[in-house]
């Protein structure tokens, strides 16, 4: 039995089933955060006082973090790419990347996160660091699992490379798709609890 | 059919044979998953009912110990065999949970939209059979792990299917096992919903143009995109209530909390209100998750009994697709009583009377679509048939409660819980039945004993009333629901408290009709009359095109689509049914 469309495009609908796949599960993601984000607003919008971020966040680490992100969806496009030109060296070296930049952006959050704790600003302290704590911890959770995809197309899922190399450059498409998703949540996270 | 037959013989796929546990138990063919989800909601199900009839007794005969069974509780609910309030929580918390999430919704979705839509729309199987697999097991973990909240100091959840808090927050241990059960729960309908919109979209058979996809498959679609898009706030509702309840957030934690004359150790500044949003944001498409299904079913079996094309196949497509959009804009209709304003309170009532225009055309399509037809009279026919008015009665008492000044006087009364229960018992859950007498055959090669459906039919639809339609009475006197003792405490509900007693006969008795069902359903696999073709009710769609039971794979040649899903007595035509694979006119 051979489920269709798993590696070439259907012709009426133009997507391959993995890709629509992940589109709509990207929407579903947008719900999850996207209540999160209504909560927020919300929240603040009902609070008596409400603390601006940078008095009590770290602004420049949390800015070098956006870098960071942003350079991993970079090298997460160039993996891409470097399987579409047949180059697999390159590609382990970009996916290879992506996931190293994921650690380092875990690596600054809980540099941040350390700092709060030893100042005593855990998330009963109050409703902002309640939300700060959850908006990024669920969005550290979505790093985690991006990595651990990555991680695996790096290493013993690339095999596929050599069975089915078309299928395996959609593969990383899609796990792309999630990770440039996972990227652009925290370009809303950073302005609105950091800047605001 | 011959030319189906024939190729059975010839066109096989030659697999590995599959070992037993990948077979049966870790199986990723959608057919044994669909059967794996059947089994397990309809155990659910019985549960769910259990406990309901537990808490009859208690709202018949107040204060009395519980016959039979009251000493298994254990003394801590039950001490003596009387329940205990508590515990009386716990069961109507439990009660709710249990029959929607892991009842109903496993029941209409996962069992038979899993069995059917892939064979519907002509594909082989489901487009990601391993995700399809792990949504099973992760409902089942869900189903567990609720179960065994019970076992919980302080047992299980105990404020309600609704959570709201901040009750739900400061509750006993069995609020977080709950929480829990909710995140793998929902993680399994986003696995499904994910795979049945990719499924319907890219597996279509050639020529199944969407407006020619059954009724079936349509609901099935428009109900994935609602499982999709309003679950993902309730997880981070649940999120949230984990973190308020673990790490002493206050999401849903007001200022100055003061419970038994203490106050609360929680930093305030939190909205109880937000809880019910987020909440009903998810619950009030859900309503629409439980009924779709259910119209998709009724719609397939009224078609093929009344020999006819449905009536307006394009106006029950589009008011699929206009309800499924407007079931978002509706949910603050359960909170007129919490003064959030009568600005937001008229926008929505705006909309729930909006919402009833689409459910009414489709009801009425389905009744016109009964007119002047020659009907079969068979068991699921039967079922469909008492689903129209049924669900008619649901949704005709739903209108008071969608405006605002009937509604403060209805709010939490028993008249919530008849609408309700009309809607999905001998709404939804009739249509469940009959789809299960319906598709039957086609799994088993056997039929169910038309006796004993149609006895298990006429028992069920008089019991569901004698429990549902007392409630009506009750709710409009102002008897007010989850009350212990059903009331009697209340000056003006002693006129209306004897019905208590008829109405938990009647639920009893529903239980006695389950029986001849069970024994039906299991008996008949072996003993039933086998089907003489692969389609035995001469029905249209692609299902029914399979070999009997359809192998692994399902198809033996892969089917083109020709034709809409409905073509019955179309005049010229040899038979009074036309399959849709069917290349030319016979």
């Amino acid at each position: 039995m051979q489920i269709p469309y798993t590696v070439a495009e259907r012709p009426d609908t133009g997507v391959f089933n993995a890709k629509l796949g992940i589109w709509l599960f990207l929407a579903s993601e947008v719900m999850l955060f996207g209540a999160l984000f209504s909560s927020y607003i919300l929240l603040r919008t009902g609070a008596l006082a409400w603390p601006h971020g940078y008095t009590i966040l770290n602004v420049p680490l949390a800015t070098l973090n956006t870098v960071v992100l942003i350079t991993s969806s970079i090298t997460m496009v160039m993996s891409w790419v470097a399987l579409r030109n047949r180059d697999f060296g390159k590609y382990r070296k970009y996916i290879g990347g992506t996931v190293l930049l994921g650690f380092v952006f875990l690596i600054i959050k809980a540099i941040e996160y350390g700092a709060k704790f030893e100042h005593h600003l855990y998330p009963s302290e109050n409703t902002f660091l309640a939300i700060y704590f959850t908006l990024t911890g669920l969005h550290g959770l979505h790093v985690i699992g991006g990595m651990i995809v990555n991680a695996y197309f790096w290493g013993p899922g690339s095999k596929m490379w050599v069975t089915d190399p078309e299928r395996f450059t959609n593969r990383i498409e899609v796990a792309g798709l999630y990770w440039h998703f996972v990227d652009l949540v925290w370009i809303f996270l950073f302005p609105v609890l950091y800047l605001l | 059919m011959a030319h189906v037959a024939a190729v059975a013989h010839t066109g096989n796929h030659h697999e590995h044979p599959l070992g037993f546990l990948q077979k049966y138990i870790f199986s990723q063919d959608h057919k044994v998953i669909g059967l794996q989800y059947l089994l397990t909601s309809l155990c659910f199900l019985f549960f769910g009912f259990s406990l309901m009839m537990m808490m009859r007794w208690q709202l018949a005969y107040p204060g009395q110990p519980i016959p039979f069974i009251g000493g298994l509780l254990g003394e801590a609910n039950a001490p003596g065999g009387i329940m205990l309030p508590e515990f009386y929580n716990q069961l109507g918390a439990m009660h709710g949970t249990i029959m929607v999430f892991l009842g109903v919704v496993p029941l209409a979705v996962g069992a038979f939209g899993n069995y059917v839509v892939p064979l519907q729309i002509g594909a082989p199987d489901m487009a990601f059979p391993k995700l399809n697999m792990m949504s099973y097991w992760v409902y089942f973990l869900g189903g567990v792990t609720m179960l065994a909240s019970f076992l919980m100091p302080g047992g299980a959840a105990n404020s309600g299917w609704t959570s709201y808090a901040p009750l739900s927050v400061i509750a006993t241990m069995g609020q977080t096992v709950w929480l829990f059960g909710m995140v793998f729960l929902i993680t399994s309908s986003l696995l499904g919903s994910i795979n049945f919109i990719v499924t319907i979209v890219q597996l279509r058979a050639r020529g199944l143009t969407f407006m020619r996809l059954p009724f079936f498959v349509w609901s099935q679609l428009v109900t994935s995109f609602l499982l999709l898009l309003a679950f993902p706030p309730l997880e981070a509702a649940g999120v949230m209530q984990l973190m308020d309840r673990l790490a002493g957030t206050s999401f849903f934690m007001p200022s100055g909390l003061v419970v038994a004359g203490e106050v609360m150790p929680y930093s305030g500044g939190g909205s109880p209100l937000l809880w019910q949003h987020l909440f009903w944001f998810l619950a009030h498409p859900e309503v629409y998750v439980l009924i779709l299904p259910a119209l998709g079913i009724v719609a397939e079996i009224v078609a093929n009994n009344t020999r006819k094309p449905l009536w307006g196949y394009n106006s029950l497509v589009y008011a699929a697709i206009f309800l499924g959009f407007m079931s978002f804009i509706v949910w603050a209709h359960h909170m007129f009583l919490t003064g959030m304003g009568t600005v937001i309170s008229t926008f929505f009532q705006t909309t729930t009377m909006i919402i009833s225009i689409p459910s009414v055309i489709i009801l009425t399509a389905l009744f016109i679509s009964l007119w002047g037809a020659s009907m079969r009279f068979n068991t699921q026919m039967l079922f469909a048939l008492a689903f129209l008015p049924m669900f008619g009665i649901g949704g005709l008492t739903g209108l008071p409660l969608g405006l605002a000044p009937t509604d403060i006087h209805l709010h939490d009364t028993y008249y919530v819980i008849g609408h309700f229960h009309y809607v999905v018992a001998p709404g939804t859950i009739f249509a469940l039945f009959a789809g299960v007498y319906h598709w039957y055959p086609k799994v088993t090669g056997r039929m169910m004993n038309e006796f004993w459906g149609k006895f298990h039919f006429w028992g069920s639809l008089v019991c569901m009333n004698g429990i549902f339609m007392p409630m009506f009475v009750q709710g409009l006197a102002g008897v007010s629901r989850r009350l212990y003792d059903g009331g009697q405490q209340y000056a003006h509900a002693q006129g209306v408290f004897h019905l208590n007693e008829w109405m938990s006969i009647s639920a009893w008795m529903l239980a006695l009709f389950q029986i001849p069902f069970i024994i039906n359903f299991f008996l008949s696999s072996r003993k039933g009359r086998k089907v003489e073709s692969d389609n035995p009710w001469e029905a249209t769609t692609l299902e029914w095109a399979t070999p009997t039971p359809p192998p692994h794979g399902n198809f033996t040649v892969v089917p083109e689509v020709h034709r809409g899903p409905y073509e019955y007595s179309v005049p010229g035509h040899l038979r009074d049914y036309t399959p849709q694979h069917q290349p030319e006119k016979a």
